[in-house]
């Protein structure tokens, strides 16, 4: 047998070992040789030995010395792929794991390699038959940047929409689950409430009240709305709003913050999963941590940064990964609706294509760029 | 001696307490109370946030046409009716697509959920080669918007081919679009709506519960197969209801997979998203003349539209939360 690597205490795959696990040797030589065996019966016949016969070959050979020793020592046959016991479960793992590996080869990295292709080339519908693919560089990809009226500005509103929306999102959900991990009433009730965006504001249920304001020009309701709020006494939020952005006073950070509490319908209705996530991570910090701060002294406030903080902090990457890519994913995005226009309406696929990619590669970067910053500031507490 | 000394201090009113600790029982007190009432608002206003869509919806549901624009109608209708129901059920075709929702739901989740334990199983208990670059896909397949795959997956059900089989017999390959065959195969591979996530949460369930068990039921000589399906399942029930559960409601809403490979069953959702196409023509056709709905009219028939397709998820949560939110909740401790 090979000399085993060592990596951690745990041997590692020999390049045979993975190679036996993902291919059915075993199988596959049964196979050939029944496939074979009508054409080499005559030669099987001459070469066979028969069991005794091979019994007393084997002890003539050895001199009858060492007895029946060698034929214990039988070396092992070649077509015996498992050694081991480890050998046994990678292929039982494996098996287990094939439904998605069929699933991602077939219909993830096909489609995937397709739609890069198809990003780089110039489709044309062939009725019957599929498509026809032309390769015209990166054509598609100057045409979603530079000639596409839409794109560019959609793709910035929605980065910058994103950035935002993704920080006071994280904000906003560990605040509440700091408050929900308090004890009071309607504990629960108001946990519960929380996660109901998780299933109301999904799939077609966001986008499908933004599409009436997008196919008149002016909704009625809300000019009338508007004209209705404006006439009824002083709107103090507004009249806040307006003081503060005239008052001079860094009025950029201000603008920045009104779009945030504008938002907050949203930032909540989105932040339902990482609400759970954080609190879940709450509730395992042990109470004994607090009980040894407060014994020193430490005030509620200090307590909150240097135990709570730390303490959730790594879960904050998972919430920051599963808010980015939720973001990216909505169906009430812009730029979202903008792909599926160009793909369903103009049936313009290599431009969608490309235009998906473009914002695949940001999102992925996004993601990237994040979880690099995360994972340097998340402190791991082990046991 | 002592007795007397508590039941003495116990009896002394709170502001002679108060006094003799200085100040500090007071503002203890006072201080908890504004917490908690700080704490009060801020969760009864974010909470009555969430739910204030689903109510004044309902309120503009029962309202008729007049109602609507009434300016002096805000909340309760002048008169009740439950017509505007009748027309949004005409719209959406609605006992047909609520079934067909509801049996392509139920088909596809439970195809999702079986793959998903399987693999999470796999993932969780095996050591085999290659195991983290597949983990690693597993990451991909949540990351990589189905926006980008649309196009050339639509196209691969419209001429479906494995290895050009049905190529060679037929000189191309089977039209599989519209039928319910290429999304339940995706749900069978794991590549359904966000079943990497379903992976990543019956992994991390997997991975908590003790490998003694298995190996108590190996000594006793039970097969692998057998132990996942006698102890493991069993164990892991509640996350995998959560699972289905998820897969059931996100499926219910979506309209992204709906839309690419079940374009031609009356689901609910695809309905939905349509519905502001048919509404004039439903109009023009009930009145015999050409008409065209107005606004207001749009949106409350469109926000009816959106409460039907919310009440069996609401009733469906109101009865399983718990199993919703424990779930979410594990998997994102460990690790």
């Amino acid at each position: 047998m090979a000399k085993a690597k060592m990596k951690g205490g745990v041997r590692r795959w020999t390049l045979k070992e993975i190679f036996l696990t993902y291919v059915p040797v075993e199988p596959l030589k049964r196979w050939f040789y029944e496939s074979h065996r009508k054409n080499s019966v005559l030669l099987e016949q001459k070469t066979e030995i028969k069991p005794d016969q091979f019994l007393k070959e084997a002890l003539r050979d050895r001199n009858e010395t060492d007895g029946y020793q060698s034929l214990i020592k039988t070396p092992r046959k070649s077509n015996e792929t498992f050694s081991s016991m480890r050998s046994r479960n990678a292929r039982i793992g494996t098996m287990f794991v094939l439904p998605f590996i069929i699933g991602f080869l077939v219909f993830m990295i096909g489609p995937l390699v397709e739609s890069l292709m198809m990003s780089f080339s110039s489709v044309t519908i062939v009725r019957g038959s599929g498509y026809e693919s032309q390769f015209i560089g990166f054509t598609n990809y100057k045409y979603a940047l530079s000639v596409d009226p839409e794109f560019n500005t959609f793709l910035v509103d929605e980065i910058g929409r994103m950035a935002i929306n993704a920080i006071s999102t994280l904000v906003l959900s560990f605040v509440i689950a700091v408050i929900l991990n308090q004890n009071f009433k309607g504990r629960t009730a108001a946990r519960a409430i929380f996660f109901l965006p998780v299933i109301l504001a999904s799939g077609v249920l966001p986008g499908i009240e933004a599409q009436i304001g997008s196919n008149q020009e002016i909704t009625m309701i809300e000019s009338v709305a508007e004209e209705l709020s404006s006439s009824s006494g002083i709107n103090i939020s507004e009249t806040l709003q307006e003081l503060l952005s005239v008052s001079g006073v860094a009025g950029s950070v201000f603008q920045i913050l009104f779009d945030m509490i504008d938002a907050i319908y949203d930032i909540v209705m989105a932040s339902g999963i990482q609400i759970i996530v954080f609190l879940s991570g709450l509730q395992a910090i042990s109470p004994s941590l607090y009980e040894a701060a407060d014994m020193e002294g430490c005030t509620a406030w200090e307590s909150f940064w240097k135990i709570t903080f730390p303490m959730v902090s790594p879960l904050l990457l998972v919430n920051c990964i599963y808010t980015i890519i939720d973001f990216f994913m909505k169906n009430d995005n812009k730029v979202m609706e903008l792909i599926n226009e160009v793909m369903y309406k103009q049936v313009r696929f290599g431009e969608s294509a490309a235009m998906s990619w473009i914002y695949f590669a940001i999102a992925l970067s996004f993601i990237a760029v994040s979880s690099v910053i995360i994972t340097r500031g998340v402190h791991y507490y082990e046991d | 001696m002592k007795t007397n000394k508590t039941e003495i201090i116990r009896k002394r009113s709170f502001w002679e307490a108060n006094r003799q600790s200085g100040g500090y029982l007071l503002r203890n007190r006072v201080s908890r109370i504004v917490v908690s009432f700080v704490r009060a608002l801020l969760l009864f206003g974010l909470c009555f946030m969430i739910i204030q869509p689903l109510l004044t919806r309902f309120s503009t549901s029962l309202m008729t046409e007049r109602d609507l624009y009434d300016s002096t109608v805000i909340l309760l209708p002048r008169e009740v009716t439950f017509d505007n129901y009748r027309i949004v059920a005409d719209l959406t075709n609605l006992p047909k697509s609520m079934l067909n929702t509801i049996w392509t739901c139920t088909l596809v989740s439970a195809l999702q959920v079986i793959a998903c334990t399987l693999v999470g199983y796999g993932f969780a208990r095996f050591d085999f080669p290659l195991k983290k670059l597949w983990f690693g896909c597993v990451i991909v397949t949540i990351i990589v918007p189905p926006q980008t795959i649309a196009t050339a997956l639509y196209m691969n059900f419209v001429n479906f081919d494995i290895l050009g089989i049905f190529k060679h017999f037929t000189g191309k390959g089977i039209n599989l679009h519209g039928s319910l065959v290429p999304y339940s195969l995706m749900s069978l591979t794991c590549m359904g709506l966000k079943n990497g996530l379903y992976i990543y949460m019956l992994r991390q369930y997997f991975r908590g519960i003790p490998k003694s068990l298995e190996e108590a039921a190996y000594v006793d000589g039970c097969k692998t197969l057998r132990t996942f399906v006698k102890i493991m399942l069993p164990d892991a029930k509640p996350t995998i209801l959560s699972c289905f559960l998820f897969s059931f409601v996100w499926q219910w809403t979506d309209l992204f997979y709906t839309r690419n490979f079940l374009s031609n069953y009356s689901i609910y959702s695809n309905e939905l998203s349509t519905i502001l196409t048919r509404m004039n023509y439903y109009f023009s056709t009930e009145s015999g003349k050409p008409t065209i709905v107005p606004v207001g009219r749009q949106m409350q028939l469109v926000s009816i539209g959106i409460l039907v397709c919310c009440i069996p998820l609401i009733i469906l949560y109101i009865f399983t939360q718990r199993t919703f939110v424990e779930s979410i909740a594990m998997s994102g401790t460990k690790e």
